[in-house]
């Protein structure tokens, strides 16, 4: 049976043309960038032209762009450098939604003696932005907000409030793991000090990650090591998933427009037949303002887990915020933080698309899913006294 | 491979060592172990990990539905807690249990749980069925993951609920007092628990009736339990609690699973129980520790020490045919 991979904000399937690139790599050419030689040197050359690959997808200068091992390590190096390059200032600003790269490095700050400000979204999952404003002080070293939620997909205005921050010299670091690859990002335009990137979320390998660090920004490496990335970053390049990377970013700068405008197409037809089929579904997040392949639903009086497995006999892969999924005993804190009845949140289901989704994909997943819910709302025994 | 354990030992002292600094930092605040502990938890992946047998029940569950003129009903859990059971049966002659149907909100193996506990008591007489425990109906399904045994502490809450009901006793629930806020979790349930598992830690009590799991306001009220439940049991009976040998059994392939052979494993190597004989826990290792002279070092330093820390300070552990021990 063939999977259909509707996971897309889990991981990405590499572009066969991505791979193509970084298989020498692996093989033949195995040098290591920093010797004299030039059998390794010359791989020196091959991730210059990554990292300008790779700046050009977010209009940064090659300069800027840190190679890193992940989105994670991205994140953390970004709230680390702004926190210890500002010792004197205690007081960081995140939000409730940021993916645990961010949330529990800001928690784990908040045990450290740093003051921190969780700033709340809506019912929809937008951020308060009052709030943000009325929060920050001289004493704020760092404010650190996603570009795009990894669960719902709402995009925040990370370009209006950079506009406020940057006048205020607050460093803002953004997470822009998620939005790399499926909406534009001008860091020309969105004045952010540093922005976080990965490569597996745009069909690079994973264990690939860059640090967008804005030229004059104060910074320390969380890794400390050789001369590598300018000394911002330690470790012996991984070549060929750098070079992965900035193929990748090459690819999805290119099929920007198409890919979107398709991604968009066959999420809304997905979406529009659930709610229509399912009675009692309902979308979580801000549809006015979100990542194109990303709808997060809500089918209430049933239970994700039990919804993920029964697609996964369809060979249907999605994801859920529900409590049995998240590790935890309660659901997504993402779902909780907007305020979505636990009704409902133990039943949201994500589906998340990617380039390579195809219509006869979306039609199965439309007629595979709803007698699904109504299989398991027929066990339920809240359902009929709610029906 | 005794190096490999050794290293093991080391890192992991190491890493014990770390966090230790890292608490004295914080001593004044005792959440930040709590928080790590929640971080390591929320990595975990425990979705698919599922039995055959549960997977089996909760595609093609049994018995669902309600019984019209049940004689016993049964609700327990709620939409916010994330999964809910309504048990109801159905007596004939000499309290014998003839139907039993349920309803089920919740994940796989909450719907497993119910649909294994309709059938377990069916046939059965109401005494028989008092006497079924969230462990028996967790071994009917081949087991269950950990995080998920407070699914069949559901089904044996919601059995004992329908019996109270029919036999118009209250029901236990009702006299203790609430502990856990998040889930509705009283004293006398986590005690009942701890006691009748063996619990050790606030996670093992969550992952069996949730208290806990929540805001983790609790976790002083969880521990002063487990603390209590485990006094209560030293003065009767210094040994470790009296098991049968299939517990005792279960407790050891536990035990290597999840202590023993990820460490053996890292050197290539693996381990496997034969018999409980006695006292004498007879394992047989594979893979790169089953040729090598020293392995007899790492079964008397590492294997052992495990099995006795966490199952019974009274065992030994032999290995099968430890007369043919080549050089590595």
């Amino acid at each position: 049976m063939n999977s259909i991979y509707v996971d897309n904000n889990a991981t990405t399937k590499v572009d066969p043309k991505v791979l193509d690139a970084i298989l020498p790599y692996f093989s033949e050419l195995y040098g290591n960038p920093s010797s004299m030689h030039s059998f390794g040197g010359s791989n020196g050359q091959k991730i210059r032209q990554a990292r300008e690959k790779l700046a050009a997808l977010i209009n940064a200068l090659p300069d800027e762009i840190v190679f890193t091992s992940c989105g994670t390590e991205s994140d953390n190096t970004a709230i680390m450098a702004a926190v210890n390059s500002l010792p004197e200032k205690k007081h960081i600003i995140t939000t409730r939604v940021e993916h645990p790269a961010v949330k529990n490095m800001f928690e784990h700050l908040a045990q450290n003696n740093f003051n921190v400000t969780f700033v709340p979204v809506d019912k929809r999952g937008r951020l308060d932005l009052q709030y943000l404003y009325d929060k920050l002080s001289d004493d704020t070293a760092v404010v650190s907000i996603m570009w795009a939620n990894n669960e719902t997909g709402v995009v925040f205005p990370i370009e209006e409030i950079s506009q406020v921050l940057s006048k205020k010299g607050i460093v803002f670091h953004t997470d822009a793991v998620q939005a790399a690859g499926k909406v534009p990002i001008d860091v020309k335009k969105a004045k952010v000090d540093m922005l976080s990137l990965s490569g597996h979320k745009f069909h690079a390998p994973k264990g690939i990650g860059a640090l967008y660090v804005r030229k004059g920004t104060r910074f320390s490496p969380y890794l400390i090591g050789g001369h590598q990335e300018k000394g911002r970053r330690g470790g012996t390049e991984n070549v060929a998933s750098i070079i992965g990377m900035g193929e990748a970013g090459r690819l999805a700068l290119e099929e920007l427009d198409e890919t979107s405008r398709q991604m968009a197409k066959l999420r809304d037809k997905l979406e529009n037949e659930l709610l229509r089929r399912v009675p009692r579904s309902i979308v979580n997040g801000d549809t006015a303002n979100r990542l194109p392949g990303t709808t997060n639903i809500s089918f209430e009086f049933v239970e994700g887990e039990a919804i993920l497995l029964m697609l996964n006999e369809f060979g249907i892969c999605a994801s859920s915020g529900s409590a049995c999924t998240s590790g935890s005993l309660e659901p997504s804190h993402v779902l909780r933080a907007m305020g979505v009845p636990y009704t409902a949140a133990h039943g949201s289901i994500r589906f998340s698309l990617s380039k390579y989704n195809t219509e006869e994909e979306i039609d199965y997943i439309i007629e595979k899913l709803p007698p699904i819910i109504e299989r398991l709302r027929n066990m339920s025994p809240f359902w009929k006294e709610a029906s | 491979m005794w190096q490999v354990v050794n290293r093991y030992f080391l890192l992991g002292q190491a890493v014990l060592k770390a966090l230790n600094i890292f608490y004295c930092f914080d001593s004044d605040h005792a959440v930040v172990k709590r928080s790590v502990v929640k971080t390591i938890r929320g990595e975990r992946k425990i979705m698919w990990e599922y039995t055959g047998k549960v997977k089996e029940h909760f595609m093609n569950p049994r018995n669902v539905g309600v019984i019209e003129d049940a004689d016993g009903i049964g609700e327990v859990g709620s939409l916010a807690c994330g999964d809910a059971l309504k048990l109801t049966f159905k007596l004939g002659e000499e309290e014998k249990i003839i139907d039993a149907q349920f309803q089920t909100f919740g994940c796989a193996s909450a719907i497993a749980s119910s649909s294994a506990l309709t059938e377990m008591i069916k046939g059965i007489t109401l005494d028989e069925a008092s006497k079924i425990t969230n462990d028996d109906i967790a071994q009917y399904l081949g087991g269950l993951p950990k995080e998920k045994m407070h699914c069949s502490v559901m089904g044996r809450d919601a059995l004992e609920k329908a019996i109270a009901f029919y036999r118009g006793e209250p029901y236990e629930k009702a006299e203790g007092e609430i502990v856990c806020e998040c889930f509705g979790v009283t004293d006398l349930e986590i005690q009942r628990a701890v006691q009748e598992n063996q619990l050790l830690s606030i996670e093992d009590v969550t992952d069996y009736v949730k208290a806990g799991g929540g805001c983790e306001n609790c976790h002083d009220k969880i521990s002063t339990i487990i603390d209590q439940a485990t006094e209560d049991k030293r003065p009767e009976n210094k040994k470790a609690p009296a098991m049968t040998n299939i517990q005792k059994i279960r407790l050891i392939e536990d035990v290597i699973d999840s202590e023993i052979k990820p460490a053996l494993k890292k050197d290539g190597g693996d381990i496997e129980l034969i018999d409980l004989d006695g006292d004498a826990v007879i394992v047989k290792l594979r893979g790169s520790c089953a040729n090598c002279k020293t392995s007899q070092v790492t079964l008397k330093n590492f294997i052992e020490t495990k099995i006795r820390e966490l199952v019974s300070p009274d065992l030994i552990v032999k290995e099968e045919n430890s007369d043919e021990f080549n050089i590595c």
